[in-house]
Formats: C-alpha cells, structure tokens, sequence
C-alpha cells in the first residue's frame, strides 16, 4: 500500500510542474430532452476536468442527471436528446462536430463504460467470450488474436477458469464474475478514459471491493476514470474529486477529502449524514424530522424477563436443486427476538436470510425445527390454526409495488389490513386508517392515489402503514430500504426507529447492507451458506468480529473518512 | 443462545461441476426428443381417430353413398347392387374391427382408396402434397425476410416512424387473401406481366401464390416481433455494446433481433398450419395443384378415405413443425430448457 501511495504522490508531484493536459474537458453542458415539442433540460452547467489518472466521481439520487452526464460525453445521451456546450472535448479533440463514426471510434478504444448489473448489461443470450471479443472485433482486432486476447482480459480482471467462463452466459456466472467479464469488455482496448456508471450497485459488499479494487488497480496504471454513484462510500474510496449533482446541476464540487469532510452545501451535508453506520446509531439521519405521531410519549421500556416475541429454534431449509442435488438453504438457525427490540440478520446473497424471513412468517414450512410466536407454536402448525394469529406478525419487502395490488388506491390496501372488527365499522376504519397515515407520515391525499402514482419513498410508508395496521407484535423488514435513494433511506430508517420506540414494535431486520443493519440493528445475527456464524450485539459482532467471514465483510465496508461529526 | 450447526458440511451454493454439463445436456435433450415422438404419435392418433369416427356419423348408408360416388348418380339402390360394395370395402364388419383395420392401415402407411378416383389415397395426396408443403414454406420464408426487414428498419426510431411501421403491420395482418391474392395477380401477372397467370410448379409460378400467403403472415408476426424488439432495444446490454463501439444497425442485427424473433418462432409453428388452409383459396386463384384443390373436392363429393388422409398428414406436418420450433427455440435462446 505505501508503495502505492508513494507513487500517486509521485505523480501528483509530476503534475504540480507542467499541469497535463486534462482527457476530458467539459464546459457549460446542458442536455435536454425533446418532449412534445418542447425541450425538457435535464442537465444544465456542468463543468468537469479529467486529467490523467485521476478519478472524479459524480455523485446523486436518482434523475439528479448523473447518468444522462455522463453519457452525453460518448455521445449515447438517447433519442431526442439536445446536447449543448460551451466546450466538450475528448483528448483535445472538439467532440461536438463528431459524426457517428467517429464516435463509433472512440468508444470502446479511448472510453470505456461499465454499466451496473451485468446480468443486463452483458446479452443474457451469448457467452461472455463472445461479448469480450466483440469488442476486439469492433477495433480490428484479427479473428485468429481474439480468443486468446479475451482469455487474458479476464485473467486479468481476475476470473478463475477463464477458458470454462468465457464459454458460460451471465445467468451461469455469479455477480461478481459477471462484473468481472463486463469490465473486461469495457477495458479490452485499454481505453485511457474509463466511464462507470453505478458499476457496484446491486452487488454484495464482498463482491463490491472486488470491483472497486480492480479499477482501483486501472487508475494506478494510469487510467482515468468517471464514477457515477449514488453511493457516497463507494466514491470515498476511489475518487480524487467530487461532483454532487442535484435536479441537473452541480451543486458543489472539489477534492474528495474536502467535500466529504467539509461540506459546504445543505445538500451535499445532508447526503453524507443520511449515510447510517455504526457510528450513527440511536442519531437522526434526516434533517426532516419524522412524522410527530410516530414519535408518540416514549419507549415502553423492554424489560430483559420479557419473553420473547419471536423464537426460533434449530430451522432447517432444504432444496432440491433442478440437476437433483439437495442444498440446505437454511441449515439449524435459531434466534430470539425481545419486544421492542431489533434483531439484524445480515448476509450476502445466497445465504439463507430471506429463506429464514419466510420460515419466521410462516410463509414456508421448516424441515426441522419450530417457530414460536409469544410463547405459542407458530410453525409446523396447519396454515388454519395460523391464521387467526397472523396479525401478530407483518411483512415489508424491498419491494413494495409488486407486493401492492395495482388497482388498488392506498386506501383499500390500508383497509384491507386492518382486523376485521375496525374493518365493519365505518368510523373506526376511517379514524384507524387517518391514524396510519399520520403515524408514517403521509397527506390524506394519497388515499385515492394508486401504488404506481406514489413515489418509492411514499410506496415504502405506505407499506409500514400497512404493515402497522393489524398492530402486530413483530414486523419483518427483508430489505426493506435497499431500493431507496440514501436521503429517503434516512428518513425511513428514521420512520422506523420512531415508530419502534413509541410502539415497543420489534423487527427482524434483514438485509445486506452493513451500514444499515449496524444503524438500525440491536443484535445481529451474521449468516453465511444457511448458518449463522455470528452473533451479538451490534457493537461486538461490528467492532470485534471473531468470525474469519464477518471480519472479511467488515473489511469490505468502504469507510467514509467524514469528520468525526458530521453536521 | 445455542447455535446448532450440522456436521456435514453445508452443501455451497455455485456453479455445478464444469465437466458434468454437456453430457447431462445431451442426455436431457435426448429424453426431450423421445418425450416429444411419444406426445407425437398419440397427437396423430387422436386426429387419425376424430377424423375416422366423424365419418361414421355422417348420414346415409355409405354403402349407396360410395356407389352414388362412383356412378355420380343419386339414386336409391338394391341390396344386390350394394354388396359387392360391403365386401370390397368390409362394410359388414363391426365398427371396432373397421376402427382396427383403419389403424393398422395407417401404421403400414395404406390410408385405403378414393372412392371416386379408384387410386389409393397415398397417390393422390403424395402428387398434392408436395405443392402444398412448398408453397407453405416458401410463404413462411418470404414472410420471415419481409418481417425481420421491417421491423429492423423501423422499430424503435422515434414515434413517426414507429406509428407507420406498426400501422403497416396491422394492415397487413389484416388483407384477406382472396382480395390480396387477385390484386397480386392483376397487377403483376395480367398488367405488368412479371409472372406467369396461370401457377404451373415452376419457380416463377410460386412467386405471386407464395406473397399472397406471406404478407398477412408477415404483418402478423411483426406485431408480436416488433413489442419484444422494442423492449430489447432498450435493454443495458444494447448500451453496453454501444458502448464498445458497436454501430446501431449491428447492435440490431446481432444482438436484439436475436431476443425479439423468439415470439415469431413460436408463430411460424402455428403459420405452417395456418398457410396449409390459406393454401386452398391461393391454389384456386392462381389455379395450383395442391391438397387445397384435393381437399375441397373430397369433402363436398364425400369422399372419405381422402378427407381422413389430408385431415392425418396435416396433422403430422403440424407436429414436425412444432418439433422444429422448439429446437429452433432452444438454439436461439440457450437458457431455455425444456422439459
């Protein structure tokens, strides 16, 4: 590593004396969209300066402008698009007369870009080979250097077997392979400029070192790079500087270490405090304060001789896999879970938390093992004597909108949940559904309103709203906010920490991501292949984990080297 | 709190061993092709046997039916006259032994005479089919060059051009192909004199028949093409081959047309059927030999043994093409597995 740092101090050094000329230089862009005749602006002003080996990240929330930014500079902003500016230009080139040929030339040679996921970024039909060799082909590699040319592209970005997977489609590869192979098709050339667009998103956070570690490993080599992310942590780690774009323009931009430490911006201070960790625990995330009604009188204290809510013991999930060979999905899990508490179970994908969420709903059967709920068998136990019971125990999922009827407006869903006596009577359903709405913290207005209408934030409440309505004992949240943007997130998160202290409510909270399971979480189980490995509180299993696989994860989380306190 | 872990290791979730992948897929599709003979047979069975019992319940004593056939008078008949056709054709026998007989016939390929013509049945379809099943399937190609064409040129290129491409589609799904099949013929074979009037087999007489067939075709699977394309169209995976420097007409051809014909496919299984019946309007405008001409006349003549032959073999062609379309299905989308 100091061998390393010693070397880009070096260069920086180099830089001070005859500044290079920057790779990418952008002046005054504005891109809009042609809608119906008029022209929508979707980007306006953006100013940004490449050199070489330097990495400038562009941060922002969803249709802050960030990708239509950075695809205006290869010239694929899309159809209809009006791209306008004072200066745009690519090796010193003037870009903006480019005809599409000549664009034709510089991607892929002088740009490369990396999308996220690339189960849909690379074709689902072909071999990853044949995506790789695609892009040699392009470039007028020769037929007969191509094959070996894409064998040494995906040594190089470290896949294992590199003959057997350049043979296999991306549904056949794990997310971190794919990742792998699409870089390697965006790298293959060796572009000096490389654009990517939200390339760690969707994937774990073992996985998301991986990647950024392989750019890491480009810039060092001398490439530079655009990131676009709506992640503040992923940026911290590669960017040199930053840009934090909103509605379209850039808000504030300049070194990493500057922008994160001191932000200068509301917006920009708000991101970064919207951030959870470890170190935000029991802190608002938000500056908008959740709703007065959720926040009630205060916590009915849980006593440590409550008897569990939820209990768990020795679960065990098989499945048969289609080639006829059995994994355990979930393989002796138990757990207990405290009135009031939170109880956080964290994994990558593929190990068995969303399958023990099921298990703990009732939504499938174990193999072995049983579920209690206060105190009384839940599970193995025939889905009608359950059933009157159910209330006891709600659900938000990632996901809401498919888990909403989508001709269904708010009010209806809201009503349907809730227990048959408030449901007969019309001025307590209507009183109880008022209640609900308050207590999550949205307008009556959205009563009428259909799911596909509301905004993932709004679709999210709804589903707590919900999930409230029985006023269950438990509420499981599988991945419950990792959909969001990093600003609504922090409000939800906020929602719910308030929800839980004036109602004693407890939550199995599941999800990938660390920094959310360590904001929000009491204990934490730590599950990998079907078993926990860990377990504890949140401040053991994350401050001293004894497990070699915990320790690996939580070396993975990228640090965000913020004031000790922000805001 | 205890924590139970098992003593076997816990099977890891991955990628199945590598070597162990080509054999059990050729194994797989070895049992799929044997599943898909049986499902085969028993389709043939069931179409040879409709066919063979709705002729037992048409009117009339098929004795004098036969022989009215073959004298072309309609006229009661003495019992002397009809037996020499109850034996000839076991008309004496019960049913069920009829049924038998008519089935080992159809094992050994023997799908008994034509009662008007006095040949055997396989004669007259074998001259006829072949025209058919040709006609068939050069209208199902022409009509695949003329939907991949354009929609390739004219999906996903903005609204205007978008609106006229799928308003042609719906046109042309839409021409009878009695009305398409003469204006075909008056324009090019009686005014521009580009293709003969009269069909004959040869490969100028296929032509004006064969886009008859194609065009409402075409326009149908570019409806079913042109949704899948466009949603293809705007896939990551067609950013990122742009991405690399592909050109807009090769991401089209290479990687989205792949991904948006697979509903076509699925079609062109059912079009063969389709343009096997469509062929009996098109062989009469443009006077073709074919099993339409034969069909026709068999069913309004009563003549029997021909209408179960063309109702089998059409049945057979329908399940060879469907075979085709799931091979073809699996080649072009190799994540599909069958089963």
């Amino acid at each position: 590593m100091t061998a390393i740092d010693t070397a880009v101090r070096f260069e920086r050094a180099e830089r001070r004396d005859v500044p290079p000329a920057p790779r990418l230089r952008v002046r005054g862009l504005d891109v809009g969209f042609r809608v119906d005749g008029a022209v929508r602006r979707i980007v306006s002003g953006v100013d940004l300066d490449l050199a070489p080996g330097e990495c400038v990240a562009i941060v922002g929330e969803s249709g802050s402008g960030k990708s239509v930014t950075a695809r205006s500079l290869v010239g694929l902003t899309g159809r209809g698009a009006v791209v306008e500016a004072e200066e745009l230009s690519l090796h010193g080139r003037d870009v903006r007369r480019f005809r599409s040929r000549d664009w034709r030339r510089v991607r892929g040679r002088e740009v490369g870009f990396v999308l996220q996921d690339a189960l849909v970024s690379l074709d689902p039909l072909r071999p990853v080979g044949a995506e790789i060799a695609e892009a040699l082909r392009l470039h007028g590699v020769p037929r007969g250097e191509r094959r070996a040319r894409v064998l040494e592209l995906l040594a190089a970005v470290g896949v294992p077997l590199p003959e057997l997977r350049a043979r296999q489609r991306p549904g056949a590869l794990s997310g971190g392979l794919r990742q792998r192979a699409l870089l390697a098709s965006a790298i293959a050339l060796d572009p000096d400029v490389i654009i990517a667009d939200e390339p760690t998103t969707a994937l774990d956070v073992t996985v998301q070192a991986q990647v950024l570690s392989l750019l890491e490993e480009r810039k060092r080599r001398g490439a530079s790079i655009v990131l676009i992310s709506h992640d503040l942590s992923v940026v911290a780690r590669l960017a040199d500087r930053i840009l934090v774009m909103r509605s379209g323009s850039v808000v504030e931009q300049g070194p990493s270490t500057d922008v994160l430490r001191n932000p200068v911006h509301d917006y920009t201070r708000a991101l970064i405090a919207a951030v959870p960790s470890a170190a935000t625990r029991g802190r608002a995330l938000s500056p908008v304060a959740p709703p007065a009604a959720a926040l009630g009188s205060s916590r009915p204290a849980p006593a440590a001789a409550d008897a569990p809510v939820l209990r768990a013991r020795g679960l065990v999930k098989r499945f048969v896999r289609p080639d006829g060979t059995e994994t355990r999905a979930v393989d002796g899990v138990s757990f207990d879970l405290a009135p009031g508490e939170t109880l956080g179970i964290v994994g990558e994908s593929g190990s068995g938390k969303s399958t023990t969420a099921k298990l703990a709903l009732g939504l499938e059967e174990p193999d072995a093992g049983t579920v209690e709920v206060l105190g009384e068998p839940w599970s193995p136990l025939p889905e009608s004597r359950r059933r009157e019971r159910r209330r006891l125990i709600s659900v938000v999922d990632q996901d809401p909108l498919s888990s909403f009827d989508p001709r269904w407006n708010v009010e209806r869903i809201l009503v349907d949940a809730l227990p048959e006596a408030e449901r007969r009577d019309a001025a307590r359903r209507r009183a109880r559904v008022r209640e609900l709405l308050e207590l999550v913290g949205l307008p009556e207005a959205v009563l009428a309103r259909f799911p596909l209408r509301l905004s993932g934030g709004q679709r999210q409440r709804v589903a707590i709203a919900r999930a409230l309505a029985p006023r269950p004992s438990v509420i499981v949240l599988d991945e419950a906010v990792s959909a969001l943007d990093v600003t609504i997130q922090a409000q939800i998160l906020d929602l719910l920490t308030a929800l839980q202290r004036s109602s004693g409510v407890a939550y199995l909270f599941i999800s990938h991501d660390l920094g959310v399971i360590s904001h929000l979480s009491d204990r934490v189980l730590v599950m990998k292949d079907g078993v926990v490995v860990e377990e504890g509180t949140a401040e053991s299993v994350f401050e001293r984990p004894a497990h070699p696989y915990t320790r690996e994860l939580v070396a993975s989380i990228p640090d965000l080297p913020l004031a000790a306190s922000a805001s | 709190m205890t924590r139970t872990s098992s003593s076997d290791a816990p099977v890891v979730a991955g990628a199945p061993a590598p070597a162990a992948a080509r054999p059990s897929r050729l194994r797989s599709a070895g049992r799929l092709l044997a599943g898909r003979v049986v499902s085969a047979v028993v389709v043939l069975w069931g179409a040879a046997t409709v066919a063979f019992f709705a002729q037992q319940l048409l009117p009339g004593d098929r004795a004098t039916v036969i022989l009215n056939i073959r004298t072309g008078r309609a006229q009661r008949r003495t019992p002397e006259e009809l037996e020499p056709i109850i034996a000839q054709f076991g008309l004496d026998r019960s049913v069920l032994q009829q049924y038998l007989d008519f089935l080992r016939g159809l094992v050994v390929g023997d799908f008994g005479t034509s009662y008007q013509q006095f040949r055997p049945v396989t004669a007259i379809l074998g001259e006829q089919l072949a025209a058919t099943v040709t006609l068939s399937l050069v209208a199902i190609a022409i009509s695949w060059v003329l939907m991949v064409v354009w929609v390739t040129l004219t999906a996903g290129r903005g609204p205007r051009v978008g609106a006229v491409g799928s308003g042609v589609d719906v046109v042309a799904a839409g021409l009878p192909h009695y009305w398409l099949g003469i204006i075909l013929l008056l324009v090019f074979a009686l005014g521009l004199r580009w293709f003969p009037v009269m069909g004959g087999t040869g490969p100028a007489g296929i032509v004006l028949p064969a886009l008859t067939l194609a065009i409402p075709l075409a326009g149908f699977m570019a409806q079913a093409t042109r949704t899948e394309f466009e949603r293809a169209l705007e896939q990551p995976f067609v950013v990122s081959a742009r991405m690399r420097g592909m050109g807009d007409t090769a991401v089209r051809l290479r990687h989205v047309l792949r991904h948006a014909v697979l509903p076509a496919v699925t079609l062109s299984g059912w079009a063969l059927g389709a343009t096997l019946s469509g062929a009996v309007v098109v062989e009469s405008i443009f006077s073709r030999p074919g099993i339409g001409s034969v069909l026709v006349t068999a069913v309004n003549s009563q003549d029997l043994p021909v209408v179960v032959g063309v109702v089998t073999l059409v049945a057979v062609v329908y399940v060879v093409a469907n075979l085709a379309v799931d091979i073809a299905y699996t080649l072009i989308d190799p994540r599909v597995r069958l089963s």
